[in-house]
């Protein structure tokens, strides 16, 4: 039987079931809604914080000399930036940070077995079975926050073209981290034990979270290039935050170019080690 | 007595063993926390430099609530330092799902009493960590060697170890008696979660809390200094950077020490009238 499988149904299934789940325990859903709700200002809470302060954010001079005229980011421009990071976050957080984590879980308990013989990818079955639906606050932060920023950025407003492509590069962005999280899931398949590597990609993203440019410097500049072009995590978020806090300069289109290679490439190497791993599998206890 | 002391010893000497199997996972966790640290130096180092010539102060040099550039990576530093000794991770959680799955009558039955047991579980896993993670830690802050205006003098540097101690303490009594709560309310990760928001926040691990104390409205920002969570990252951080001298240096001890002697009682409080109200059920 070569009949393929309904893709979308199931993912539609899992999306309904989740939250029937998550409804089943009603306290507990609101508890941890409020605490991701409680993070995520926090974090909105230190940046405004350190606004209080400073008016923008500039990159450390070389030798006196701004080298770069677009480096700054000012408050607004720079808390577009923080939406759009959020908005990429709570995407990846809510479909593929628990399936990640339960990955591993399946690994060292032996149940992927299960997921294993279900006539479906079984990428596709362990990436998106659950939705964590109490991420979904954080979206309205980042909604205010952006609806607050944006209107302030002289840019404003954008175009169609620059919102089409805002959401197109989002959608890159999550891509990108999506693969990292596989990879790093996958890995516990050699390892047997998890918990540094899910540090690890946590310490990780921390770099995506601010403007490249605050990356310069003798040290900075390295972390800048393997953090683009070998790990690519800082166009994550930079690429499509710059595309609506700062538009149309030339000089950043390679970025975008390279963003679309980079998630292609992130996306093929993320399913080959992926299926590495599963060939390594070798099942447990039972 | 000594066969009291034989027994701790042995303890003692048992979690320290069962902590040195992880050697390798150590190392690696530790470097990794210091990842973190590497942004906010490229971060700060973007706020200061945007921060106008009229922020700056007299002698031209940019300054956040009296911390210039180095001190504010020094702060964050520091704090990773005091954190290492007052963080309990999986501390008052463990007590409260001992208490759920009555894995704690057996401290009931037996001559050995738990907050001592846990107390000394404590000092072991620190114990180890610190012979473990100390090179990591030198490296970083020989590395960060210029961000720091260099040695306290003695004094200082004495109120920095005590506060340390104290941290440490503060960390074990506080988490432990949350632990407790675990004796009336079965389910107390949803409160050790905000606990743990609260704790991010208000223990000066995000950014010194001189910051909060300037720009929060006047009642909130007495809060930050009457919690006793500042205690936990903020002080002893403070103290080394000489953010706090003098009289207040030695007035912020005692109270931190008060802080101490207050949770040691509500811990030994809160496990005797919990173990009251305690029934065993299940195997």
């Amino acid at each position: 039987m070569t009949e393929r499988p309904a893709y979308g149904r199931v993912f539609w299934t899992f999306v309904r079931n989740s939250l029937i789940r998550d409804m089943m325990f009603p306290a507990n859903f609101i508890i941890e809604t409020l605490s991701s709700f409680g993070w995520v200002m926090m974090n909105v809470g230190f940046y405004l914080l350190i606004f209080e302060y400073t008016n923008k954010i500039v990159p450390i001079e070389e030798n006196g000399v701004q080298v770069d005229p677009h480096a700054p980011w000012d408050k607004y421009q720079f808390f577009v930036f923080i939406a759009t990071s959020m908005i990429i976050n709570t995407i990846v957080q809510m479909f593929f940070m628990t399936n990640a984590d339960e990955f591993s879980e399946l690994i060292r308990t032996g149940n992927l077995d299960f997921a294993l013989v279900k006539p479906i990818d079984t990428q596709f079955m362990i990436s998106l079975r659950r939705v964590e639906w109490a991420s979904l606050p954080s979206f309205l932060v980042a909604g205010i926050l952006m609806a607050y920023a944006l209107p302030r950025v002289d840019t404003f407003p954008p175009s169609a073209i620059i919102i089409a492509l805002y959401l197109f590069y989002i959608v890159m962005g999550v891509a990108i981290l999506y693969s990292l999280t596989i990879v790093l899931a996958a890995c516990s398949v050699w390892l047997g034990r998890n918990s540094s590597i899910y540090d690890f990609w946590f310490y990780i993203t921390t770099f995506s979270r601010y403007p490249m440019e605050i990356y310069t410097g003798s040290y900075g500049i390295w972390l800048q290039r393997f953090f683009t072009f070998f790990v690519p995590i800082l166009i994550v978020v930079n690429v499509p935050a710059r595309l609506l806090a700062k538009p149309l300069q030339p000089e950043y289109a390679y970025l975008a170019g390279f963003g679309i290679l980079a998630t292609l490439a992130s996306l093929a190497i993320s399913r080959w080690v992926f299926q590495r791993a599963l060939a390594s599998y070798r099942s447990a206890s039972s | 007595m000594y066969a009291r002391v034989l027994t701790w010893w042995t303890i003692l000497r048992i979690c320290l063993e069962e902590r040195l199997v992880y050697r390798g996972d150590f190392w690696l966790g530790t470097l990794m926390r210091f990842l973190p640290i590497v942004t906010q130096v490229f971060l700060w180092g973007a706020v200061f430099a945007g921060m106008s010539a009229a922020a700056a102060s007299a002698n031209g040099e940019p300054r956040i609530v009296g911390y210039n550039y180095g001190d504010m990576i020094a702060y964050y530093l520091l704090t990773m330092v005091s954190r290492a000794f007052s963080s309990m991770p999986g501390l008052a959680a463990g007590i409260a799902l001992q208490i759920r799955n009555g894995e704690i009558k057996k401290y009931m039955i037996q001559p050995v009493d738990l907050i001592g047991f846990l107390f000394l579980m404590r000092v072991a896993h620190k114990l180890v960590y610190y012979g473990v993670a100390i090179l990591p830690f030198a490296f970083v802050f020989y590395v960060c060697r210029g961000y720091f205006p260099g040695w306290p003098p003695a004094d200082v540097m004495f109120a920095f170890v005590v506060s340390l101690l104290f941290a440490f303490l503060l960390g074990f009594f506080l988490e432990a008696t949350l632990g407790m709560i675990g004796f009336w309310f079965l389910e107390v990760s949803s409160l050790l979660f905000v606990y743990m928001l609260l704790n991010f926040f208000l223990s000066g691990h995000m950014f010194p809390l001189e910051m909060m104390y300037e720009t929060l409205p006047p009642p909130w920002s007495t809060i930050v200094w009457l919690v006793p969570l500042q205690y936990l990252a903020y002080f002893p951080a403070a103290v080394f950077l000489q953010k706090v001298s003098g009289p207040e240096l030695w007035q912020g001890l005692a109270i931190q020490g008060g802080w101490v002697l207050f949770f040691i009682f509500a811990c030994r409080w809160t496990f005797s009238r919990g173990v009251k109200r305690y029934s065993g059920y299940g195997g």
